[in-house]
C-alpha cells in the first residue's frame, strides 16, 4: 500500500516539476502571439504580426546567417579533429596519452568566462580582429569534449578485433579507416557533429567576447533586449529559434539511439 | 591536438603570463618586469574576495538545491517510469536542450516589474503594487540558475540509481527492512556517487557564470565573473583581470580534483 501511494506522489512531484519546468517556455510562446509590445497581462488578442516582423529585418538575417557559418564550420571542425584524438586514445598506447585526454576534456571544466577572456587576449595580442573566425575557434575548443565523448564511447563499444582482421587480410592501415572504422562509427559522428552544431549556435558566453562587430545570433539577441518595444519580436524569434535546435538535438539523440 | 594546444593551453598561458605585468601600457613581446602586483592588490582588497566567496556560496546553494529536487525525479523514473520512463525522461530533458540564453531571458521576462508574473497578479487582483524584489538581485539569479540546471542533475543520480543490483531490494525485504529502512540503507548510500557527480557538474559551471547575473541579477546580484568581464571591458585593466581569472581557474581545478577523488570519472562518462 505504501509502494502504491510513493508511487502516486512521485508521479505528482513529477508531473509537478515539469509544469514548471515548461511553464516559462509556454509564456514565451503566449506572448509571441499576443498583440501588444508590453510583455504583461492583460493579453490583447491574437497575431502574427510580430513572426513576420522578424523576416524584414536585415540585421537579424545577417546575425543568423553569421551563427549559422559559425556553427557549421566549428561543428565540421570539432567533429574531424574529436574523430581523430577518439582513434588515437582508442587505438595506440603512447606516453602522454593520459595528459592528452585531459587536455581534450578540459575546455568542459574551464569556465567559459575564463577561456572567453584568455583568447580574446590571445587575439588582441596577435592583432588578429575579432571576427566570426574567432568565435569559430573558440566553438570549436569548447565542442571538442562532446565530439570526444560521442565518438569515444562508440569506438569503445566496437571490437578491435574487426579491424586487426582487415589489417591481416591485407587493408592498408587508411583502407582500414575508410572501409571499417569509419562506417561503424558514422553514426556516433553525425550525433557528434550535431550535438558540436547546437553548442556553437546556442553558445553566448564566448561569442559575446569574440564576435567583435559581426554578432552571431544568440549574441544580437541579447543586444535587441533593451529595446522595450521589439522585445516581442525577440520572442518570436526565440520560439523559432527553440523549435530549431529542439529538432537539431532530438535527431541527435534519435540517430545516437538507433546505432545501439 | 595541436589546435588544442594553440587555442586553449596557449591563451591561458598567455593570461597566467598577462596577470603578472603591472599594467597595460607598450607592447606585450616588448621588455616589461614581471611582477606580483596584481595578486598583492588583489590580495589586499576584500571586496574581491568576498564576491567570490557569495559566488561560491551561490553556486553552492544552486546546486544542493538542484541536486534535493531532482533526486525524486531520478526515483521517479528509475524505479516508478516503467514502459513510459524513455519518454518521461526526453520530457524532462527538453527544456535543457532549449537554448540556454532564451530560458534566462524568460525568466527576466517573468520576473520583471512589469513583466508576466506581475501583471498577472494585480490583473487578477492578488496584489496592487508590482514586486520590485522579483527581478536584479541575487535570488533572481539562483531560482533562474535552478531552473536551468535541474534536469541536467537527474542524469547522474538516475543513472546511479539503474546500477543498484534489484535483487538487493529482495534481499533487505526478506530479511523484514520497510521500504524506508531500505532507502536509507541501500538506495541514498548507493546513489551518493551519483549524487555528489550532479552536486559538481552544476557547481563548476555555475561559479564561472557571468551571463545570467547579467540578464536577470544587476547590480546587486553580480557575481565574480561578471567582476572579469568588468575588468575586460569597460574598467580596461586586463593584467588584473587576468590575475582575477587565475584565481577562478586555480580555484575550479582544485574543486574538479576533490570531485574527482569522490567519485569515479568512469561512471561519469557512461
Amino acid at each position: 500500500m505504501t509502494t502504491f501511494r510513493n508511487s502516486f506522489l512521485l508521479r505528482g512531484y513529477y508531473f509537478g516539476l515539469i509544469a514548471l519546468l515548461y511553464l516559462p517556455i509556454a509564456v514565451l510562446l503566449l506572448f509571441s502571439i499576443n498583440a501588444s509590445t508590453s510583455l504583461s497581462f492583460p493579453l490583447r488578442g491574437l497575431t502574427f504580426d510580430w513572426y513576420e516582423k522578424l523576416f524584414t529585418s536585415d540585421a537579424l538575417i545577417r546575425s543568423a546567417r553569421n551563427s549559422l557559418v559559425v556553427a557549421l564550420g566549428s561543428s565540421l571542425a570539432a567533429t574531424l579533429l574529436g574523430t581523430m584524438v577518439g582513434l588515437l586514445m582508442m587505438r595506440y598506447q603512447f606516453r602522454s596519452k593520459g595528459l592528452l585526454v585531459a587536455m581534450a576534456v578540459l575546455p568542459l571544466i574551464v569556465p567559459y568566462i575564463v577561456l572567453a577572456v584568455s583568447l580574446f587576449l590571445l587575439f588582441t595580442v596577435l592583432k588578429i580582429d575579432r571576427s566570426l573566425l574567432t568565435v569559430g575557434i573558440a566553438h570549436t575548443v569548447i565542442a571538442l569534449p562532446y565530439v570526444l565523448l560521442i565518438v569515444g564511447s562508440r569506438l569503445a563499444g566496437f571490437d578491435a578485433h574487426i579491424e586487426e582482421a582487415a589489417m591481416d587480410l591485407g587493408a592498408d592501415y587508411p583502407t582500414t579507416l575508410r572501409r571499417i572504422v569509419i562506417p561503424m562509427i558514422a553514426p556516433a559522428m553525425v550525433s557528434a557533429w550535431l550535438t558540436a552544431f547546437t553548442v556553437s549556435f546556442d553558445e553566448f558566453a564566448l561569442a559575446l567576447f569574440l564576435a567583435g562587430t559581426h554578432p552571431t545570433f544568440p549574441v544580437y539577441l541579447y543586444g535587441q533586449l533593451r529595446f522595450a518595444n521589439r522585445l516581442p519580436i525577440m520572442i518570436a524569434l526565440a520560439v523559432l529559434m527553440m523549435i530549431g535546435t529542439l529538432a537539431l538535438v532530438l535527431i541527435a539523440e534519435r540517430v545516437r539511439r538507433s546505432e545501439n | 591536438m595541436l589546435w588544442l594546444g594553440v587555442f586553449f593551453l596557449i591563451p591561458l598561458l598567455l593570461m597566467f603570463a598577462y596577470s603578472f605585468r603591472p599594467d597595460m601600457r607598450g607592447d606585450f613581446f616588448g621588455v616589461w618586469q614581471p611582477t606580483f602586483e596584481q595578486y598583492s592588490n588583489l590580495a589586499s582588497e576584500g571586496s574581491y574576495w568576498r564576491l567570490l566567496g557569495i559566488s561560491a556560496i551561490t553556486a553552492f546553494i544552486i546546486s544542493v538545491v538542484a541536486v534535493i529536487l531532482s533526486y525524486p525525479i531520478a526515483y521517479f523514473l528509475a524505479f516508478h517510469g516503467k514502459q513510459h520512463a524513455a519518454f518521461y525522461l526526453i520530457l524532462l530533458l527538453v527544456p535543457f536542450w532549449t537554448s540556454y540564453l532564451l530560458r534566462v531571458m524568460a525568466w527576466k521576462i517573468m520576473l520583471g516589474t512589469e513583466g508576466v508574473i506581475n501583471s498577472f497578479l494585480i490583473y487578477t487582483n492578488i496584489i496592487q503594487e508590482p514586486l520590485t524584489a522579483l527581478l536584479y538581485n541575487r535570488n533572481a539569479v539562483i531560482l533562474t540558475l535552478i531552473y536551468v540546471w535541474v534536469p541536467f542533475a537527474t542524469l547522474p543520480i538516475l543513472a546511479a540509481l539503474q546500477r543498484i543490483d534489484i535483487s538487493l531490494f529482495e534481499a533487505a525485504a526478506d530479511l523484514g527492512a520497510r521500504p524506508l529502512r531500505q532507502f536509507f540503507r541501500i538506495t541514498l548510500p548507493l546513489s551518493l556517487p551519483g549524487v555528489f557527480a550532479a552536486f559538481f557538474m552544476v557547481f563548476i559551471p555555475t561559479i564561472g557564470e557571468y551571463v545570467t547575473p547579467l540578464l536577470v541579477g544587476g547590480s546587486r546580484g553580480s557575481l565574480y565573473g561578471n567582476i572579469i568581464q568588468d575588468f575586460f571591458t569597460k574598467a580596461a585593466n586586463w593584467p588584473f583581470g587576468s590575475a582575477m581569472s587565475m584565481v577562478m581557474l586555480a580555484g575550479t581545478l582544485i574543486l574538479v580534483a576533490v570531485a574527482t577523488r569522490l567519485i569515479n570519472l568512469r561512471d561519469l562518462l557512461e
